[in-house]
C-alpha cells in the first residue's frame, strides 16, 4: 500500500471514526469540522501531483486485493484522473464546509450523514483511480448505494425513499450492464486492465461482441449520468439535502457516466456506432433536460433537469468528439478532438456554476423555508451576496461573458459545427441536426436560466407566502462555499488557458493519445471576430432567449398538450407495478402456503437428482456380496417390522397407529442387538418407550384419524411419490454399502483404552473423541424441552382462554 | 444381509413418505418416525452389518463392528426423540387453537 493508496482509501478509514468522534464532540463542535480535513488533505495532496501529471508523466501503484483472481487494485492516476480527483476533493471540501451550516447539528442525524458523504467520496476517489475494470465496477455500485443512502437521508419523507429507491433501480440496473460489459471486454482481451484493454485495442474492434460490450457499458453510463430516458432517476433524487444534491447529483457522481465514457474512448471511439449513439444520445438530452426545466416551479427540479441538460451537453460533445480517433494523426483529428476538449472544459465548468447555484438554491430554501417560484420574489435586496453568485452562476450556464460557460458554450457550438461536417459514418446530412438541436437547445438553457435569476431575485416581496418570518441573508460560512465557486467562474474565464495547459490538455491526451496538444485549436478564447458563426449563435440565444422569456405565459400552455400518460415516469411507475404483480403472482402458484406442497417439491427433487446423478455419472452397478449372513429370526423380524409398519399406514384407529409404530421401535431394538449394538438397543428401548407414552398423551387431545375423504388423484399422486423415494433411497443404499472407497477409520478408536480410558468405544467416542458434539446435541435436547414446555405453560397475554 | 435391509429401508421410507404427505398432523408425525428409523438402519447399513463382535474392548473378540454408526445413530436417536415430541406438543397446541388439524386449512395468512 502506497501514500497514493492511502490518500485514495482515506475517506473510508476516516468514516469509521466518524460515529465516535460524533457522540464525543458532536454537542461541543459541529462533526462537518472534522470531516473537512479529510477532502482539504486529499485535494491539497493532489495538487503537489499536478506539476508530473501535466508534464505527461503517469502515475501507477499496484496493491494486491485478490491476485488469485487477478483483481488488484491498482491505481492509475493520469490526467483525466486527476481532474476528476481534484473536482472531487476540491468540490467536496466546499460542500463539507456548505454543510457545516446547513445541517443543524442539534436536529440531524450527522453521523449518519457524514459516514455516507465520506462513503461516497472514497467510492469516486477510488472509482477514477482505479485501472482495474472490477474494482471499478464495484465502486461505481458503492457509489450508487450511498446515493441511495444519502437520497433518503430523510427516511421519515415518503417522497425521499421513493426517490431513492427509483434512483437505486435505474443505476444498479445500468451497473449491471455494465459488468456484463466489461466482462466481455476482459474475455476479449484476456486482462482486467483498462490500460492493457487500451493497448489490445485491435481485438476488441475486431471481435463479435464489439457492439454488445458497447452497448453494455454505455447502459451503465447513461443510467449513471441520466441521460434520456434513464433521466427520470435524477428529478427525484432532489429530496436529499441541498448539499448532497451539489455534490453528488451535480458536481460528481453523475459525472462517473461522462468519466467512463471519456476512458472507454480510446477503445470503442472512431467507430460509428459510438458516433451516433453517445452523440445522438446526448443531444436528444440537451432538448429534453431544457425544455422540461423552464417548467419547473421548483428551483431544485429546474437544477435537476437542467444539470440533466448540461450532462447531455458534455455527453455529445464526447460523442462527437470520437470521430478523431477515426483519424490516425494530423489536422484531422485535431478538429475533432476540440469537441472533447470542451467536454472537458464544460465538466469543470459546469461542476464550479452548477455547484454554487445548488447552494445558492439551498441558501433560499434554508432562510425562506420554500423553494417555489411562485412564492418566492424581492430577494435582491434581502440577500445581495447570494443574488450576486446566483447571477454568475446563471449567466455562466446560459452562456454569457465574463463567465466560463461562455467560453465552453462557444467551443461547443465549435464542436457541434464540426459534428455537421461529419461524412464518414454513413446517414450524411443528418449530422447537420447536431447544431440545431444544440442551438435550439442553448435558447431554453438561456430561458430557465432567466427564470431561475430573475423569479426569485426580482418581483415583490411576499412575506405572507414564505413559511419563515424575518428572512435574512445566509450566514457568513454558508456563503463562503458558493463565493469561492463564483470566483473561480470568472477567474477560469480570464485565465483559461492557465486551466487548459496544467489539467485539460493532459486530461485530453488520456481520451485520445495520439492527439498533440500544442496545436492552436487547443487555445481558448474569448473572441473569434466578428465572422465566427459561434458569435452569431450565441447572440441569436441571447435575443430569441430574451423574447421568448418575456412571452412565457403565451406559449407555455402549449406544454399542456403534452398528456401526463405518456410521461417516462408513467411509464416507470407502471412497469415497477406491473411486475410486482406479475411476480407475486407467480409466487403465489407454487408458494401456497401448503406443508405438503413444499414437502412434495423436497421429495421430488430428491428423486430427481439422486437418480438423474446416476444415470449421468453413470453410477448403477450393484454389488450383492454382503458381508453378513442372514438367519431365519432376521427374516422374521424384518417381515413383523414391514407388517407393522403397514399397519401403521393402513389403521383408522388412533390407538392402533401409534402401538404398531411403537412395534416398529421395538423391532429396532432388536435389530442392534442382532447387528451388535447394545448401546444403541438399550438408548432405543428407554426412548422408545418415552416416545409411545407421550403419543399416548396426546393423541387423547387429536382428532381421529382418517376420518376425512380424500380424493383419488391426491392418494394416488402421493403414491407415485412415497414409491419413488423408497426406490431411490433402496438403490442408494445399495450402491453405497457395495462400493467403499475408503479404508473405514474406525480402527483408530479401537485404541480406546489407550486413548481415553474407556473399553466401551461407542462411548468413548461420544463422550471423550466426539464430546463437544454430545455437548451440543444436549443443548438440542434442551432446547427442545423449553419449546415443549413453553408450548404447554405460556400463554400470551390477551390470547384466548383455550385451555383444555 | 445388506440387501434385504436395502429393501426393507425402501418400504419404511416409502409408507414414511405416503404419511408425511398426507393432510393430517398425526400421521405426518407418525411418518416422521418411520423416516428416522429408516435412516438409522441405512447408517447402519453403511457400516457393514455383522463385521465382529459388539464394540467392547473385551478378550473374547478379536475384531468389532464398526462403531462410528454406531456413536452416529445413537446421537440420531436422541435428537429424533427431542423433535417428535416438540412435534408433538407443537401439533397438540395448533389443534387447541386453530380447531384443526388438517393441513389444507393451517395455511397462514396472506401477509406473512
Amino acid at each position: 500500500m502506497s501514500f497514493m493508496h492511502f490518500i485514495i482509501l482515506l475517506p473510508f478509514i476516516a468514516a469509521i471514526f466518524i460515529p465516535f468522534v460524533y457522540k464525543k464532540w458532536n454537542i461541543h463542535l459541529h462533526t462537518g469540522w472534522f470531516v473537512i480535513i479529510v477532502p482539504l488533505f486529499i485535494f491539497i495532496n493532489l495538487l503537489f501531483q499536478i506539476p508530473a501529471i501535466s508534464n505527461g508523466d503517469t502515475i501507477f501503484l499496484s496493491m494486491k486485493w485478490i491476485p488469485s483472481l487477478g483483481i488488484n487494485f491498482d491505481i492509475y492516476l493520469d490526467g483525466l484522473a486527476l481532474m476528476f480527483a481534484l473536482i472531487i476533493s476540491g468540490i467536496g471540501t466546499l460542500v463539507v464546509l456548505y454543510s457545516i451550516f446547513y445541517m443543524a447539528k442539534e436536529r440531524e442525524a450527522l453521523h449518519n450523514f457524514y459516514v455516507y458523504l465520506l462513503m461516497f467520496m472514497g467510492a469516486m476517489l477510488g472509482l477514477v483511480s482505479s485501472d482495474n475494470v472490477l474494482v471499478l465496477y464495484t465502486l461505481w455500485e458503492l457509489t450508487s448505494v450511498s446515493s441511495f443512502l444519502l437520497i433518503a437521508y430523510w427516511y421519515e419523507r415518503k417522497k425521499s425513499r421513493s426517490g431513492a429507491l427509483k434512483s437505486m433501480i435505474i443505476t444498479v440496473f445500468g451497473g449491471l450492464a455494465m459488468l456484463a460489459g466489461l466482462i466481455m471486454l476482459a474475455m476479449i482481451t484476456d486482462t482486467y486492465s483498462i490500460r492493457e484493454m487500451i493497448a489490445s485495442v485491435n481485438l476488441i474492434i475486431e471481435s463479435p461482441l464489439f457492439i454488445p460490450a458497447m452497448v453494455l457499458v454505455l447502459l451503465g453510463a447513461f443510467t449513471k449520468s441520466a441521460q434520456f430516458p434513464f433521466s427520470i432517476w435524477l428529478p427525484d433524487a432532489m429530496e436529499a439535502p441541498t448539499p448532497v444534491s451539489a455534490y453528488l447529483h451535480s458536481a460528481t457522481m453523475v459525472k462517473a457516466g461522462l468519466y467512463l465514457l471519456a476512458r472507454m474512448t480510446p477503445i470503442f471511439g472512431g467507430s460509428a456506432a459510438w458516433f451516433w449513439l453517445v452523440g445522438g444520445v446526448g443531444i436528444i438530452t440537451i432538448f429534453y433536460g431544457s425544455i422540461r426545466a423552464v417548467r419547473q416551479t421548483d428551483l431544485k427540479a429546474l437544477l435537476a433537469y437542467s444539470t440533466i441538460s448540461q450532462l447531455g451537453l458534455i455527453m455529445s460533445l464526447l460523442g462527437v468528439g470520437s470521430a478523431a480517433l477515426y483519424f490516425n494523426i494530423g489536422n484531422a483529428q485535431e478538429v475533432y478532438a476540440v469537441a472533447i476538449f470542451a467536454a472537458l472544459f464544460h465538466l469543470f465548468n459546469h461542476s464550479t456554476f452548477k455547484g454554487a447555484l445548488f447552494m445558492v438554491v439551498g441558501i433560499i430554501d434554508h432562510e425562506t423555508g420554500t423553494r417555489d417560484i411562485r412564492r418566492l420574489g424581492g430577494l435582491l435586496t434581502i440577500m445581495p451576496v447570494t443574488f450576486t453568485i446566483a447571477l454568475i452562476g446563471s449567466l455562466s450556464m446560459a452562456g454569457l461573458p465574463p463567465f466560463n460557460g461562455f467560453l465552453s458554450k462557444e467551443m461547443f457550438f465549435t464542436g457541434m459545427l464540426h459534428a455537421s461536417e461529419v461524412n464518414i459514418f454513413g446517414l450524411d446530412g443528418w449530422t447537420i441536426l447536431f447544431p440545431i438541436i444544440a442551438w435550439i437547445a442553448s435558447v431554453f438553457t438561456f430561458i430557465y436560466c432567466m427564470i431561475l435569476l430573475l423569479k426569485p431575485f426580482l418581483g415583490k416581496l411576499q412575506p405572507e407566502k414564505l413559511p419563515k418570518d424575518n428572512v435574512h441573508e445566509a450566514p457568513f460560512g454558508m456563503l463562503v462555499p458558493p463565493v469561492i465557486l463564483g470566483s473561480l467562474v470568472v477567474l477560469v474565464f480570464f485565465f483559461p488557458n492557465l486551466l487548459a495547459e496544467y489539467i485539460l490538455k493532459p486530461a485530453l491526451v488520456s481520451v485520445i493519445p495520439t492527439v498533440s496538444t500544442g496545436n492552436e485549436v487547443f487555445e481558448i478564447h474569448a473572441w473569434h471576430g466578428f465572422d465566427s458563426i459561434e458569435l452569431w449563435m450565441t447572440i441569436g440565444v441571447i435575443f430569441f432567449g430574451l423574447l421568448l422569456f418575456f412571452s412565457i405565459k403565451k406559449w407555455n400552455i402549449a406544454f399542456r398538450f403534452f398528456p401526463d400518460k405518456l410521461s417516462l415516469n408513467n411509464l416507470y411507475n407502471a412497469t415497477i407495478e406491473n411486475m410486482e404483480k406479475q411476480s407475486a403472482s407467480f409466487t403465489d402458484r407454487y408458494m401456497t402456503g401448503n406443508i405438503r406442497h413444499y414437502l412434495l417439491y423436497i421429495f421430488i427433487f430428491i428423486t430427481v437428482i439422486m437418480i438423474g446423478s446416476l444415470i449421468s455419472f453413470d453410477a448403477i452397478s450393484f454389488n450383492f456380496s454382503s458381508t453378513g449372513e442372514i438367519s431365519i429370526y432376521d427374516i422374521g423380524i424384518l417381515v413383523v417390522m414391514v407388517a407393522a409398519a403397514m399397519t401403521t399406514l393402513l389403521t383408522k384407529n388412533r390407538i392402533t397407529a401409534i402401538v404398531s409404530l411403537g412395534a416398529v421401535g421395538y423391532l429396532m431394538v432388536m435389530l442392534f442387538v442382532i447387528f451388535r449394538a447394545p448401546d444403541l438397543a438399550l438408548t432405543q428401548m428407554v426412548v422408545e418407550t418415552v416416545t409411545t407414552v407421550l403419543f399416548l398423551l396426546c393423541f387423547y387431545h387429536l382428532p381421529k384419524l382418517g376420518k376425512r375423504l380424500e380424493k383419488m388423484k391426491f392418494k394416488v399422486t402421493n403414491l407415485i411419490i412415497s414409491i419413488g423415494v423408497g426406490l431411490t433411497v433402496t438403490i442408494m443404499t445399495l450402491i453405497a454399502s457395495g462400493h467403499r472407497l475408503h479404508v473405514p477409520i474406525t480402527n483408530f478408536f479401537e485404541n480406546a483404552y489407550e486413548l481415553a480410558g474407556a473399553k466401551n468405544i461407542v462411548n468413548a467416542i461420544l463422550v471423550d473423541f466426539r464430546g463437544f458434539d454430545t455437548m451440543l446435541e444436549i443443548s438440542v435436547l434442551l432446547i427442545a424441552g423449553v419449546g415443549v414446555f413453553t408450548l404447554i405453560k405460556l400463554r400470551p397475554k390477551g390470547s384466548e382462554n383455550d385451555e383444555a | 444381509m445388506e440387501t434385504i435391509m436395502a429393501i426393507v429401508i425402501g418400504i419404511l421410507f416409502s409408507i414414511g413418505t405416503y404419511l408425511i404427505l398426507s393432510n393430517q398432523m398425526l400421521r405426518i408425525i407418525l411418518g416422521l418416525s418411520l423416516i428416522s428409523h429408516a435412516i438409522n438402519l441405512m447408517i447402519m447399513v453403511m457400516g457393514g452389518l455383522k463385521t465382529g463382535g459388539p464394540p467392547l474392548l473385551s478378550e473374547s473378540f478379536q475384531s468389532f463392528t464398526d462403531a462410528i454408526p454406531q456413536a452416529l445413530i445413537l446421537t440420531a436417536i436422541v435428537i429424533n426423540f427431542a423433535v417428535t415430541a416438540f412435534l408433538l406438543v407443537l401439533s397438540y397446541r395448533t389443534y387447541k387453537k386453530h380447531g384443526t388439524d388438517d393441513m389444507n386449512q393451517l395455511r397462514g395468512n396472506e401477509h406473512e
